[in-house]
């Protein structure tokens, strides 16, 4: 049994304009100590699944309009939000982006990192914050015992987001959902982060699902990959060989038009065209008006997420003549 | 003869005047360049000396008093020549943007020259300094806030000829508008659309657009893609480097993103608390880099290869960037790098040519502001 197991995920937002169809039929799972990376565009729905799986949705205007996401067996859509909070924190949790609007400005990092102990084990203040000083020291924040009392703008970029690291990591949860954890950080600094978080996950044993636009990153350390489009995945396969051959035509466009740093290449290959507007989610393949290779059959069909191989999967009408055209 | 008779012979006398001046540069800039004989073949355009911006940093209510400055920018050197492109890559804080907005005179440096076809522009004023903007134009980072959302895009573009009218006379200005859009991709009947109308992408072609509109020699860009998608950072590159032939620009373009730098330059400075530490072509600075920052940087780069995670060697510099308010002594990057020993502290490197390197040729010799400088691959070749 997978740790997580998201089964044919719907999310839509109400708004004044319409509905928009954020998440439409997201299938994907973690094992524990396995790296998913859910790769897309801003509007592709990937950070709202990771949203509907920690119960953290705005809700309304947004709404869970069907399937299952099982979390050890049980379906988590299914639980009362009290027991809902219990999973939240303890068992799963989440690093976000912007740790500087993540972290409340008016409370020492020593107390919010403490509060998790008070809160989910009934510890006391003091102890909750003699748990915080060994887990900034774990997060390697260089004089814990010093900085516990200061407060959040006193750090760094990358020392916040170490502290957001170390609040998840807190209770030593199964599985840990990164939302564009270093997109806010420097390269240097992203690699010291992104090593941390590789290694702290190896040692607990965790699941982690990274949520990401960078192609780089994820090759880093990735094992699997699932590619997000209009509210759907496109592609979702290995990470050595979705490198390799794509075998959907977003995802083939998406690595040739990053430049490299290893080579200096000619023009860059460019996808068309802008993502669609999610009130109004093209028929057929939503990326039939970008896709070089679109047919008729495109513009009226949805494509079935067709198995390439037992652990791969593409959701494209020709995926075939996609696959060997990226294999020549 | 347009209609408005009185503007436009004041207009036309200013017009004269600067078509005077700009002769005396192009004669004074062609002199010097006979005489320097410059060694690339190319005139520099623009010759950046002992550039420096101190912020100062105050206190009291009262009675103010300096207590000291942020170094925000603290000597920096570098060439632009005709149809080039150079990049300036840096970590956050490290001075770029300062660079580019000294380069159009929206700061005034503290000291040092900045030349523009031989004639210092820092110290220009008036009519003169009006002159040299028209050719200094800037594309800005963040195509949500750079663009007016009470203005269409057809005033936005066309703004630039309220300021400089001699560049087209008033009748003229819808077409030219609608002549820009087209150059850049966009449709030319959006030109009463409003920003909000657009998305990421288009309003950066828009700011690009309003960069063009005064048929511009340098374009100095500060982050112009990293704000988009990644799918339209390559429709937005391509359009740069198209322009760029179109019109014989040359470029300043200052990024954080190493892989775009390397598509897009022909040289490539490196900076690092306020100085440039490493500069040369862009295969000199990618694939034999020889300043620890440089390699370091470079390093730490993730590549879309999953293959070549387990055979990379990457240097994880320890700490953070220190404040520009009190750069440590020496060489600025001592506190982070492992070579670092006594003469660093004590020692500031200059940028130039390395001793070690200074015999014989090769892609070595390029300058690199370290006293322990040495080479080393860090980017996987092909």
């Amino acid at each position: 049994m997978p740790l997580l197991e998201v089964r044919d995920l719907h999310v839509e937002f109400r708004t004044r304009e319409g509905v928009a169809k954020a998440v439409n039929g997201v299938n994907y799972t973690v094992d524990e100590g396995e790296t998913l990376a859910v790769l897309g565009e801003s509007g592709s729905g990937k950070s709202v699944t990771a949203q509907a799986i920690m119960g953290i949705l705005d809700v309304p205007p947004g709404k869970i309009a069907g399937g299952e996401i099982l979390f050890k067996g049980r379906d988590l859509l299914k639980l009362k939000e009290e027991e809902r909070r219990k999973v939240r924190g303890a068992e799963m949790a989440m690093i976000f982006q912007d740790a500087l609007s993540s972290l409340n400005p008016v409370l020492s990092v020593g107390e919010q990192i403490g509060e998790l102990f008070v809160v989910h084990k009934g510890m006391s203040r003091k102890d909750g914050k003699a748990k915080a000083v060994e887990l900034m020291d774990r997060v390697r924040i260089p004089a814990a015992k010093e900085r516990v009392g200061q407060y959040p703008h006193q750090f760094s970029g990358g020392m916040r987001q170490r502290i957001m690291i170390a609040m998840a990591l807190a209770l030593e949860p199964n599985l840990i959902i990164a939302d564009e954890p270093t997109t806010a950080l420097d390269v240097t600094v992203q690699a010291q982060v992104m090593d941390l978080l590789a290694e702290l996950q190896r040692e607990l044993n965790m699941g982690l699902i990274l949520i990401t636009h960078d192609l780089g990153v994820v090759a880093d350390v990735a094992d699997k990959i699932a590619v997000m489009y209009a509210g759907r995945i496109v592609e979702q396969a290995p990470v050595h060989e979705i490198y390799k051959a794509p075998a959907h035509p977003y995802t083939k466009g998406l690595l040739e038009s990053i430049p490299r740093l290893d080579q200096k290449g000619q023009e860059l290959f460019a996808i068309k065209g802008l993502p669609p507007n999610l009130m109004n989610i093209p028929p057929g393949c939503a990326f039939n008006p970008r896709c070089p290779m679109a047919q008729d059959v495109c513009r009226t069909d949805v494509p079935p997420l067709a198995e390439v191989s037992p652990t791969r999967r593409s959701a494209c009408h020709f995926w075939k003549e996609t696959l060997d055209a990226s294999t020549r | 003869m347009p209609p408005h008779g009185e503007h436009v012979s004041k207009d036309d006398l200013k017009r004269e005047g600067e078509i005077a001046e700009h002769l005396l540069h192009k004669a004074q800039a062609e002199s010097s360049y006979a005489k320097n004989g410059s060694a690339s073949g190319h005139e520099p355009l623009l010759e950046v000396r002992g550039l420096v911006k101190h912020y100062p940093l105050t206190q009291g209510i009262l009675i103010r008093k300096q207590v000291g400055a942020v170094k925000a920018v603290d000597g920096v050197d570098f060439d632009l020549g005709q149809g080039e492109t150079l990049g300036i890559v840096g970590e956050s804080g490290c001075g770029k943007s300062t660079v580019a907005k000294m380069l159009v005179n929206l700061e005034r440096p503290t000291a040092g020259q900045i030349k523009y076809k031989g004639e210092d522009i820092t110290q220009l004023s008036g009519r003169a300094l009006k002159a040299v903007r028209r050719n200094i134009q800037m594309v800005f980072q963040d195509p949500y806030t750079s663009l007016n959302p009470r203005m269409t895009v057809g005033d936005i573009i066309g703004e630039p000829y309220e300021i400089h009218p001699e560049v087209a006379p008033k009748g003229d200005r819808r077409k030219k508008v609608q002549d820009l859009l087209d150059v850049v991709g966009l449709n030319p009947e959006y030109i009463n659309r409003y920003p909000h109308q657009f998305s990421g992408g288009q309003r950066q072609r828009i700011g690009i657009a309003r960069g063009l509109a005064l048929r511009p020699e340098i374009i100095v860009a500060d982050e112009p893609v990293s704000a988009l998608d990644v799918s339209v950072q390559a429709q937005v590159v391509n359009l740069l480097e198209r322009l760029q032939d179109e019109f014989d620009l040359s470029y300043v373009f200052i990024a954080h993103d190493l892989s775009i730098v390397r598509h897009i330059s022909d040289r490539v400075g490196v900076m690092y608390l306020g100085r440039i530490v490493e500069i040369g072509s862009d295969a000199e600075i990618y694939d034999h880099p020889t300043h620890p920052y440089t390699q370091a940087l470079l390093s730490a780069v993730p590549v879309p290869d999953p293959d070549a995670r387990e055979h990379r060697e990457r240097i994880i510099l320890s700490g953070d960037v220190p404040s520009p308010a009190n750069p440590p002594s020496g060489c600025r990057f001592r506190t982070r790098c492992w070579k670092a020993q006594k003469r660093c502290e004590e020692e500031v490197p200059e940028l130039a040519v390395p001793a070690v390197f200074r015999i014989g040729e090769g892609p070595t010799q390029h300058p690199s502001a370290c006293h322990f400088a040495e080479e080393k691959q860090v980017v996987p070749s092909e």
